[in-house]
């Protein structure tokens, strides 16, 4: 009930405008057109021209942005958002037969706030409690769209992959140390464990595609072969068509995926988390696997103890396209101020330091042919800062994507009195429709 | 008494340095406590900045700030053209020193068992050599506030059965041992006020049970809330008791080492430190400080709008917790917990900022920045991380401003410390030379050199 309202409330703030003119704008376009003074032409959704000056066609919506900044809208390539909390499917070591997609929340606030700090595209995964997780989906933050209307339509689908603490921690013995019974022990309960886990799935990947290639080379003739939903998403690895995100913290692990995928002739797309990534950047970048990290979460675990801040930007600097990513609701509202320490740790240009939450992570997921940077023909996705967006000072103002207005922190703070009233108005009400003794204790 | 205790080319460097600068500096009995900053913009914080200035380090200490005064002979000269001096900040609230790995148990030494545990002290538990130190140094913050338990969630078996969880301590961050580190070893009694919540989060306590609420009925968990304030206060009855005995010097009494904690609290010379949150806890946690006449700070009172009124006259300070924080129900405002400190400050109410956690004490800058973004001045932001955080807790006659006879806790910086891309040339805590390295900046050097 209360989230119908809420929704109803924040569509309402939203209207949508066929062109769109944003003016006087400090742009960071993360194009080769890098960083200027300009405005923008926003058409039917996508962004028609850009430059210093831009002619106003007659009836469009003049945004005069003086004084304040433009970046491309920001890409979170880890999220967990709008899972509705149930993002774990751990009862078993391989789990690619599940999919986040069929789970999504549209009314999770999450998203909504998410875009209140300039979020446009998040990457939502699986959790990580196993070596192989549930399939991934790339969303858009259309607040108040249903669950099919947030799906970014066209990006590549994904899989989750996770090394190390999580998923070796479901076959640690109950109560850890000797004697300790392995109640409700899962494998694997080790490293090795996990590798061998990857190992044998894809071996089974392996010959079931060979059964499927093999039937279909026959002209599809006779019974198929029996379709298995947990081989299928990784046959799809196989050939190509879906992305792999491997959760994962140590460089022997890293090391350990890479080879593994070599040998089976399949791609890591990005290694997640991956906070020792700068020690075996040289290998990351030779695989072509992107890396997407946190800024400078540390000492969490002890996985975690060898994390430094600079890892963006040594692997960066060794070739890798790195993103920086929050998998977490309160950190996603922040990532451009995430990107800034990619400048403080191992100094990154400003410009290449926001690419890491902008066109990075959409290199990641196969989707920067559509978001990731002001130019023409792309998604019109564009924040506006009242700020330089790489200050500590500076908040978002407006959210754009697909060039409707999203998040206006201008009509959210003049309609809050409003939004209290009605709140008030609705506990009043239903404090008066409730009898008296089914009320709770005082 | 250098703190470079990395071994390393770059610690021989300095190591030579060093020692130059002992035999220069011989008039001022060897230290490399003494030392002249020249020409820097000063930002002392209790007053306005001083553009193009000196400053006279001695023996630790502040000695002179000024355009006019000369480097005495012989000392080492920091060149302070084109930055700025601030004093160093402090981070209200953490358990840096006694919480290495969050997650590893064994690295951990918050949350001891025991509901009333008055007599256990955070400072002698502190690791100097936690590798959190050279870390949080590193971005400018100087102390720290280190408590005994983190709210209910200790490393200890008893964290959330804890309602006095022990002493908390000023520090220093860097020192070769915990006395070296101390700037006052019972800032406070640290006390979690007992909760309707039932142990499962504060803000799902008004929540039916289907919408994550406590499974206990509302009943039992008021009768359960209000039997623990009980026994807070006959516990405080019975110190007081006890505090009369011992003057007395009553027949059979007997020391206690509980009790003889409670004293100096008694006495109104240690402030109690109060994790309340909602309006109900706070109001309770203040009408408890008024019946027995103690000294309170409130720590991360989320409803404390609700209550300012009544904080601002009874002047009752507050440690308010990140600004990088979701706001507490799905209805709320999203800028809530960024809108706070700034509608703190219109209330009148005395603040300081604190992260409650050492993985992230080096973001404390960035937490009242983003204050600043949604409503707090600036300076006040600031003074938050600084004198405010001295003045709650004590020492400011110590640390928390650039002022003539406190510690020279400070840091050199190209810019504003609340912007992040911003450089911390140098920190000086009691007028050493921290070296900035870590082991973060270690393992840059390593692996970013790997052929």
């Amino acid at each position: 009930m209360k989230k119908t309202f809420l929704a109803a409330l924040f569509v309402a703030a939203f209207a949508h405008a066929e062109v769109t003119v944003i003016r006087n704008a400090t742009i960071m376009s993360e194009s080769s057109k890098g960083t200027f003074k300009g405005s923008i032409l926003v058409r039917d959704g996508k962004i028609a021209e850009v430059g210093e000056n831009v002619m106003v066609p007659q009836g469009a919506t003049v945004i005069d942005a003086q004084g304040q900044w433009v970046t491309p809208g920001i890409i979170d390539a880890h999220s967990h958002i709008a899972g509705d909390g149930n993002i774990n499917e751990g009862s078993v070591s391989v789990s690619s037969m599940v999919n986040i997609k069929d789970i999504i929340n549209p009314e999770d606030v999450a998203i909504y706030r998410a875009l209140a700090g300039g979020i446009t595209t998040a990457n939502i995964l699986h959790g990580s409690a196993n070596a192989i997780g549930g399939q991934t989906i790339v969303l858009k933050m259309r607040w108040g769209k249903d669950a099919d209307g947030l799906i970014f339509e066209g990006a590549k689908p994904g899989i989750k992959f996770a090394l190390g603490e999580n998923p070796k921690r479901a076959g640690n013995p109950v109560g850890g140390g000797r004697g300790a019974q392995p109640l409700n022990a899962r494998y694997p309960a080790t490293r090795m464990g996990v590798e061998d886990v990857i190992r044998e799935a894809f071996n089974e990947a392996v010959q079931y595609k060979a059964e499927w290639d093999a039937w279909e080379k026959g002209g599809k003739q006779g019974i198929p072969p029996r379709k298995d939903l947990k081989l299928e998403a990784l046959k799809e690895v196989l050939e190509g068509k879906r992305y792999v995100h491997a959760h994962c913290y140590r460089s022997d692990e890293i090391l350990m995926l890479i080879r593994v995928a070599d040998d089976y002739g399949f791609k890591i797309r990005t290694f997640q988390h991956v906070l020792e990534g700068y020690k075996v950047a040289k290998e990351i970048a030779a695989h072509g696997a992107g890396a997407s990290t946190f800024s400078d979460w540390w000492s969490y675990k002890a996985e975690a103890w060898d994390a430094i801040p600079y890892n963006a930007a040594v692997m960066a600097k060794k070739g890798v396209v790195v993103s920086l990513n929050s998998d977490d609701a309160e950190l996603m509202r922040r990532l451009n101020t995430e990107a800034a320490k990619a400048m403080k740790y191992g100094g990154m240009s400003r410009e290449d330091a926001l690419a890491m939450v902008t066109i990075n992570p959409a290199k990641q997921l196969g989707v920067d042919n559509r978001v990731g940077s002001i130019e023409v023909g792309k998604d019109a996705d564009i924040v506006i800062f009242d700020k330089d967006p790489l200050s500590t000072f500076s908040k978002v103002q407006k959210v754009m994507i697909d060039g409707s207005k999203y998040f206006d922190r201008d009509s959210e703070v003049s309609a809050r009195p409003m939004k209290e009233a009605s709140k008030q108005k609705m506990i009043d009400r239903e404090k008066a429709d409730q009898p008296a003794q089914k009320r709770r204790p005082q | 008494m250098k703190f470079k205790q990395e071994s390393g080319a770059r610690n021989q460097k300095s190591g030579v340095l060093a020692a130059a600068v002992v035999c220069a500096a011989s008039v001022f009995g060897a230290a490399n406590d003494t030392f002249f900053i020249r020409g820097v913009d000063v930002y002392p914080v209790t007053a306005v900045k001083m553009e193009n200035v000196s400053v006279l380090i001695q023996d630790g200490k502040i000695a002179e700030i000024g355009a006019k005064i000369v480097a005495p002979k012989g000392i080492k000269i920091v060149e302070g053209k084109g930055l700025r001096v601030y004093p160093g900040m402090i981070d209200s609230g953490t358990t840096l020193g006694l919480s290495e790995i969050s997650a590893e148990r064994v690295t951990v030494d918050t949350g001891e068992l025991g509901e009333f545990m008055p007599q256990l002290r955070a400072l002698i538990a502190v690791n100097p050599e936690s590798e959190h130190f050279p870390v949080v140094r590193a971005n400018g913050i100087t102390s720290t506030v280190t408590y005994p338990a983190t709210g209910g969630r200790g490393g200890g078996g008893g964290g959330s059965q804890q309602i006095i969880a022990g002493q908390a301590a000023l520090i220093h961050m860097a020192g070769w041992t915990w006395e070296d580190m101390e700037i006052n070893r019972s800032a406070a009694l640290t006390i979690q006020f007992p909760s309707t919540a039932g142990g499962r989060g504060n803000f799902a306590a008004d929540f039916p049970e289907e919408f994550g609420g406590p499974q206990q009925s509302y009943a039992d968990r008021k009768r359960a809330y209000d039997q623990a304030i009980q026994r807070l206060n006959d516990f405080f009855d019975a110190a007081r008791q006890y505090q009369k005995e011992r003057s007395n010097n009553a027949p059979g009494f007997k020391k206690d080492l509980k009790m003889e904690a409670m004293i100096p609290v008694l006495d109104r010379k240690v402030p109690v430190a109060v994790t309340a949150q909602r309006e109900r806890q706070i109001r309770d946690a203040m009408a408890f400080a008024d019946k027995q006449h103690i000294r309170i700070i409130l720590l991360q009172p989320r409803e404390l709008l609700k209550v300012a009124a009544d904080l601002k006259a009874k002047n009752i300070p507050v440690i308010l917790g990140r600004t990088e924080a979701l706001p507490e129900n799905e209805d709320a405002a999203y800028d809530q917990a960024e809108s706070l400190p700034g509608l703190v400050f219109k209330s009148g109410v005395k603040f300081a900022f604190a992260t409650f956690n050492n993985e992230f004490s080096r973001n404390l800058p960035y937490n009242a920045a983003r204050a600043v973004a949604y409503g707090l001045p600036a300076d006040e932001a600031l003074k938050a991380v600084t004198i405010n955080a001295a003045e709650i807790w004590g020492a400011s006659d110590k640390v928390g401003s650039i002022e003539k006879g406190k510690w020279a806790d400070l840091m050199i910086t190209n810019g504003d410390p609340l912007e992040t891309p911003t450089e911390i040339k140098h920190v000086y805590i009691k007028g050493v030379d921290i070296d900035l390295t870590n082991k973060q900046t270690r393992l840059y050097e390593k692996y970013r050199n790997r052929p």
